[in-house]
């Protein structure tokens, strides 16, 4: 990662038009080689004063918001990959709209048979159903998705902001705190600290990757806040008295949230992916659990033999992963004015 | 995946114009010289000496580059003289050893009695770390070199006298009629000077008296093994060498297998198991080995040591369908198992087919019966501990659970609990932190009934983890262990596994084979009871 | 610049401290590593208490890692249980690592630039489309299932590559590997370059550029794609640590032994030493490798002057 304003900032010498230092608080490191793109673009969000949004403090972040409404009401990318997610999310609510059997009900005699009436996924390794499961795999898959992303964008978010905002000493310190977390490799972590949890619920791996997800979100967010902090509207709310809470609250937060909210759409494609890779390293979800990141890595050693049993819990999540993804770029251009 | 192969070909394009290897050459080939044979490996977890290696990996290598007194026949097991001309006892305590002459070690040096005992002190000996030190504990002075705390007050075995060039003698602290079988171990073999005088040089390269020897080791990744052409055995080599190849996953040594990178896979991966004779025209081999799965209970936890516990116990044994895990999960390289013992054994070796009788087959309804009578589940749910870092025990933990939460209707009536590292696994026994049923494999370290039961069920024995604990059991084995007649003593062994059926202090789950693949460039190829590759009967086409 | 760089040398400190003491208590939590050493048997209680004198785990945490630290600056990264210094499995395993993450950042370098430049001009054409869509399938399948895919099928079913690489791990046994392993990158290196260049296309450096007349080409090549690159510079850069560590699912597939392979062991054998010296490693790769992207804005961006 770059070094990033503005501690660093004395050492730049700009030219007369040189870029502001945020220009190159872009590209964050990626979660396990993984990272987002659309940082590059959200970073640079609203830098340019003279922007059709700059115009005041209060119009502003409704218009910005309003703006990206309407774009992506009308963008068939955002509708697809919304109603992919919808029907996801309703089924990881109520998996028996579509499926009328248990995932753990597993006949033997049955393995790596092909499909067949009314299992028209056919049946894994231990003879379960691989339809059932996959439906089943949705709501763990998706939840961790979600818990994951959530923890990662409020702990980033809180304190990347803070630090941004209140600058000085704490906000070097947690620099090289982020430093040191971005250091470890992602998988490596997972690999050891996971190795010793016992739990079989999803705490385990949503923490995880809460703890080492957050310092790529609070980069994010500390550059996104010292960009919103150096506009004209909060330095005039300054003089005008707001006390630090406020200006926070009602002035930054608004017009920061953007670049944090672009990256953990993409971000949580990212987690059931990891959770999937961490499965097949031995250390993720563990059973009765049901996932799509155990199925595959169990599938994974039949991958000659059966594939159907790879073929469809793998085909689930990268479409659910695709739909994330999709989301978060619709997302993004719609808050990006620069590509508009 | 479209886009990705699709992605692959640009590259490979790339690459050639980079003047890299040219794409997609590949396929066979890299199996070095023309009469050398390329094996899958493990990467040793200990140093190369003989008294430190207790698993598979390095048991391999030390079978190529060392003979001990005794030799275990590769297809009947039974305990031949190797290097020993006689091992003599009149009291089962005292032994009188004579040892060949002509022995060699590969570099130069006479392998005599003095090479034995000096091999065993430093075995035996605290100060050198050795983790097979147990092995000597049966020898006089052994409480000295390897006190159980506190330092040692001797460094060499007072039990052991050098009496001539090739003879020595062994006094033991009590009578152990069946000692000189266990001498095919290779915590026994003999050790050359330089072993002793530059130990650094002799681990980084290893040297024996086998018939094979060292000619390059890369820790972690590759070791390459020559006849010894000067072998003064009678089980000279038949290849020209070996290459052992170093493979974290199985399934890629199998893959190379299949593409004809590797010749010989010892470790055919469950999945692949199904399809391995076809795969491999034929070329497959499945051949009993002294290894017994069985679960294992902790008997230090009250939930499980009550007196409903038993049935409950034997209950779950019940519910278990062993023929069709072992048919579907393992393809028929596991036989379901009837008693504590090993098929290997023989019957006159003390193996005593359905000895576990009907609590060792399939019947749901009796099994969920029995449970009940039992007082239920402990907790209302089983957990089965595995370490799933090694082995394929994912699948039939899971299919052992499946199998009897069918039997009991009940969908969460067993869950495995697998456990991220093997280190962390035997941690979590040694602290008696496991919360139910745990996997626990054996594989024998001699072909004999007494290493089945005494190192699993005798009080506070090594690999006693669940500390199961029965008089009546102890007593049996000492008298067993005392007595001279070979065919006595196997009896007052089978009395106490019946001991162990009749608490069913572990629940016998099904007998291992090894099971092997190889290519069509080699021939000759058998696994020995160890379910280890007979290296030097390997020919090369 | 000097006194720059100086700095951000001594800015490594404590990050590279706080790393690896993160990192030893990690491994640390995951309990006494000598238990799995003696296979399905308890070891007996005086080699094992001697064991652990020797490796030194019977000493407070916080001594052990300062004991580790002093250590570490003599040059002496301990000793793995089979008896082997850590200096010499690093001496094996991280050229090998070396050489794939050279193949992977050469192909990130090449395809993922090459193809975000073609897709940032035509924006919205049908090209631009279907990389856009190729990147987003990539980046949804997990890197293990692409591997097992190219193992397969390269090397079984059609039989172009070896399944395995062998211990020599030369560059052209790593293309199939590498590729896996820069799968994921590489699609986000297309997109980076991409809406870079199709951002700067528009600025008003480019216009003159073209106003002046000057042939496409070089406007292309000389500023916009110069300019386009520092986004992309910048993660490639922090990729390069990313990549050794996340070579532990790649190089297990293909059976490499490089550092992912040795750290896989050594946290599976909870072996501390291994496990945290090449971590240390990893993390000074990491640290210096962002150093020198940062110094590598000032080539790209010449309004970049680090006093």
């Amino acid at each position: 990662m770059p070094e990033q304003p503005p501690y660093e900032e004395e050492e730049f010498h700009h030219g007369p038009e040189g870029p502001p230092p945020e220009d190159l608080a872009i590209a964050p490191t990626g979660f396990g080689g993984t990272m987002d793109l659309g940082s590059s673009e959200a970073e640079t969000l609203e830098k340019t004063p003279g922007g059709p949004e700059g115009t005041g403090p209060k119009e502003k972040p409704r218009s910005l918001w309003s703006d990206a409404w309407r774009d992506l009401r009308r963008n068939p990318v955002f509708i697809i990959s919304g109603l992919v997610i919808l029907f996801l999310v309703v089924i990881s609510i109520w998996p028996g709209l579509i499926t009328t059997q248990s995932p753990l009900k597993c006949d033997l005699s049955k393995a790596q048979q092909g499909s067949q009436p009314g299992h028209p996924f056919g049946f894994d390794g231990q003879g379960c159903d691989v339809y059932t499961r996959t439906v089943y795999g949705t709501r763990i898959s998706i939840s961790v998705g979600v818990l994951a992303t959530i923890g990662v964008a409020l702990l980033g978010s809180f304190l990347g902001g803070l630090a941004g905002f209140y600058g000085g000493m704490g906000d070097s310190i947690l620099s090289r705190i982020t430093d040191i977390f971005f250091a470890i490799p992602v998988v490596l972590g997972g690999l050891v600290l996971l190795s010793v949890v016992t739990s079989n619920t999803i705490w385990p791996v949503v923490g995880f990757m809460v703890l080492l997800g957050w310092p790529q979100v609070s980069r994010i967010a500390r550059g996104s806040v010292i960009t919103t902090k150096e506009n004209d509207y909060v330095h005039a709310a300054r003089a005008l008295g707001a006390s630090n809470s406020r200006m926070l609250l009602r002035h930054i937060t608004p017009n920061a949230v953007a670049p944090v909210i672009v990256v953990a759409t993409i971000a949580l494609g990212t987690y059931i992916s990891l959770e999937a890779t961490l499965s097949y390293l031995g250390v993720g979800l563990k059973p009765p659990t049901v996932s799509w990141g155990i199925d595959i890595s169990s599938a994974s050693a039949y991958i000659r033999q059966a594939p159907h049993m790879l073929l469809w819990p793998a085909g689930a999540l990268a479409i659910t992963v695709l739909a994330f993804i999709m989301l978060g770029d619709a997302v993004r251009d719609a808050l990006d004015p620069k590509l508009r | 995946m479209r886009g990705a192969t699709h992605a692959k070909w640009a590259a490979c394009a790339a690459a050639v114009a980079l003047a890299a290897s040219a794409c997609g050459g590949g396929g066979g080939g890299s199996s070095s010289g023309s009469g050398t044979v390329s094996a899958s490996w493990g990467d040793p977890q200990n140093p190369l000496e003989p008294s430190n290696t207790n698993e598979v990996q390095g048991g391999k290598v030390l079978d190529m580059i060392f003979r001990g007194l005794k030799r275990y026949n590769a297809k009947t097991g039974a305990a031949e003289d190797m290097l020993a001309k006689s091992i003599e006892t009149t009291d089962s305590q005292n032994f009188t050893v004579t040892v060949k002459d002509g022995w060699k070690f590969s570099n130069g040096e006479a392998v005599t009695a003095q090479s034995f005992v000096d091999a065993w002190n430093y075995g035996a000996s605290l100060k050198n770390n050795q983790k097979n030190a147990y092995f000597f504990g049966y020898i006089q002075g052994y409480d000295k070199t390897h006190p159980d705390t506190g330092k040692q007050t001797a460094d060499t075995l007072s039990g052991l006298k050098v009496t001539g060039t090739n003879t020595f003698t062994v006094a033991l602290t009590q009578k152990f009629s069946t000692f000189p079988d266990t001498l095919g171990y290779a915590a026994f073999s003999p050790l050359p000077k330089s072993f002793f005088s530059d130990h650094a040089a002799w681990v980084a390269k290893p040297v024996g008296n086998g018939p094979y020897t060292i000619n390059s080791y890369t820790k972690g990744s590759q070791m390459s093994l020559t006849k010894w052409a000067d072998y003064p055995g009678d089980d000279k080599a038949k290849n020209d060498g070996v290459t052992l190849k170093v493979y974290t996953d199985n399934n890629t040594a199998y893959n190379d297998l299949l593409a004809g990178n590797l010749d010989l896979v010892d470790d055919v991966p469950a999945a692949q198991l199904k399809n391995a004779k076809s795969d491999l025209n034929g070329r497959y081999i499945n051949t009993p080995a002294g290894i017994i799965q069985t679960l294992a209970f902790p008997f230090y936890d009250p939930k499980w040591n009550t007196s409903g516990a038993t049935k409950v116990r034997q209950g779950l044994s019940m519910a278990i369908n062993r023929q069709q895990i072992t048919d579907t999960i393992f393809q028929k390289t596991r036989t379901p198992a009837s008693d504590w013992t090993s098929p290997v054994l023989g019957e006159k070796g003390g193996f005593q087919e359905g000895l576990c009788g009907k609590y060792c087959d399939y019947n749901p309804s009796e099994a969920k019966k029995m449970i009940q009578d039992g007082g239920g589940l402990p907790g209302g749910q089983v957990k089965i501990s595995y370490n799933a870092d090694t082995g394929s025990h994912k699948e039939w933990v899971d299919a052992v659970c499946n199998s009897i939460n069918n039997a009991l209707g009940n969908d969460k009536a067993c869950v495995g609990n697998p456990i991220g590292t093997f280190a962390d696994f035997r941690n979590q026994i040694g602290q008696h932190k496991m919360p139910g049923p745990f996997r626990a494999g054996w594989q024998m370290d001699y072909p004999l009934i007494q290493n089945f039961l005494q190192p699993l069920y005798y009080t506070n024995a090594s690999s006693n983890d669940g500390q199961w604990s029965n008089k009546q059991f102890d007593n049996l084995v000492n008298q067993a262990n005392a007595e001279t007649d070979t065919s006595k003593a196997i009896k007052l062994f089978q009395q106490a596994e019946g001991v162990v059926r009749d608490n069913m202090a572990a629940i016998p789950l099904w007998y291992q084979n090894g099971s092997a693949g190889y290519s069509d460039k080699v021939s000759n190829v058998a696994l020995n009871q160890f379910s280890v590759p007979v290296y030097n009967e390997i020919t090369v086409n | 610049m000097g006194r720059y760089v100086i700095r951000r040398l001594l800015q490594m400190i404590p990050v590279f401290i706080g790393a690896t003491l993160l990192i030893f208590v990690m491994v640390n939590v995951m309990g006494d590593p000598i238990a799995g050493l003696c296979g399905e048997r308890k070891c007996d209680p005086a080699t094992a208490a001697q064991l652990r004198s020797e490796f030194g785990l019977d000493k407070p945490l916080w001594q052990q890692y300062l004991t580790y630290l002093g250590h570490i600056f003599t040059g002496d990264f301990g000793t793995a249980f089979n008896g082997q210094p850590v200096t010499e499995l690093m001496a094996t395993a991280f050229p090998v690592t070396i050489r794939l993450t050279i193949v992977a950042i050469f192909f990130e370098i090449i395809i993922g630039i090459t193809l975000g430049v073609i897709t940032g001009l035509r924006r919205g054409r049908p090209v631009d489309t279907g990389v856009l869509l190729l990147t987003l399938v990539v980046i949804s399948v997990p890197t293990f299932v692409t591997g097992l895919l190219a193992q397969l099928l390269l090397g079984v079913k059609w039989g172009w590559i070896k399944p395995s690489v062998s211990t020599d791990a030369t560059f052209g046994e790593l293309i199939v590997p590498g590729l896996v392993l820069a799968s994921v990158s590489l699609a986000y290196v297309t997109r980076l370059t991409r809406t870079s260049i199709a951002e700067n296309k528009r600025s008003d450096y480019v216009r003159t550029a073209v106003a002046k007349g000057l042939p496409r080409r070089r406007v292309t090549i000389r500023h916009l794609l110069r300019n386009s690159l520092i986004p992309v510079v910048t993660f490639i850069g922090t990729d390069i640590g990313a990549l050794m560590g996340g070579a532990i699912v790649t190089e297990r597939i293909f059976n490499i032994h490089g550092v992912g392979y040795q750290l896989y062991q050594g946290i599976v054998r909870q072996n501390t030493q291994t496990v945290v010296g090449f971590v240390t490693i990893l993390v000074l790769i990491f640290m210096v490798a962002n150093l020198l992207v940062d110094l590598l804005y000032a080539v790209l961006d010449p309004r970049i002057r680090y006093a």
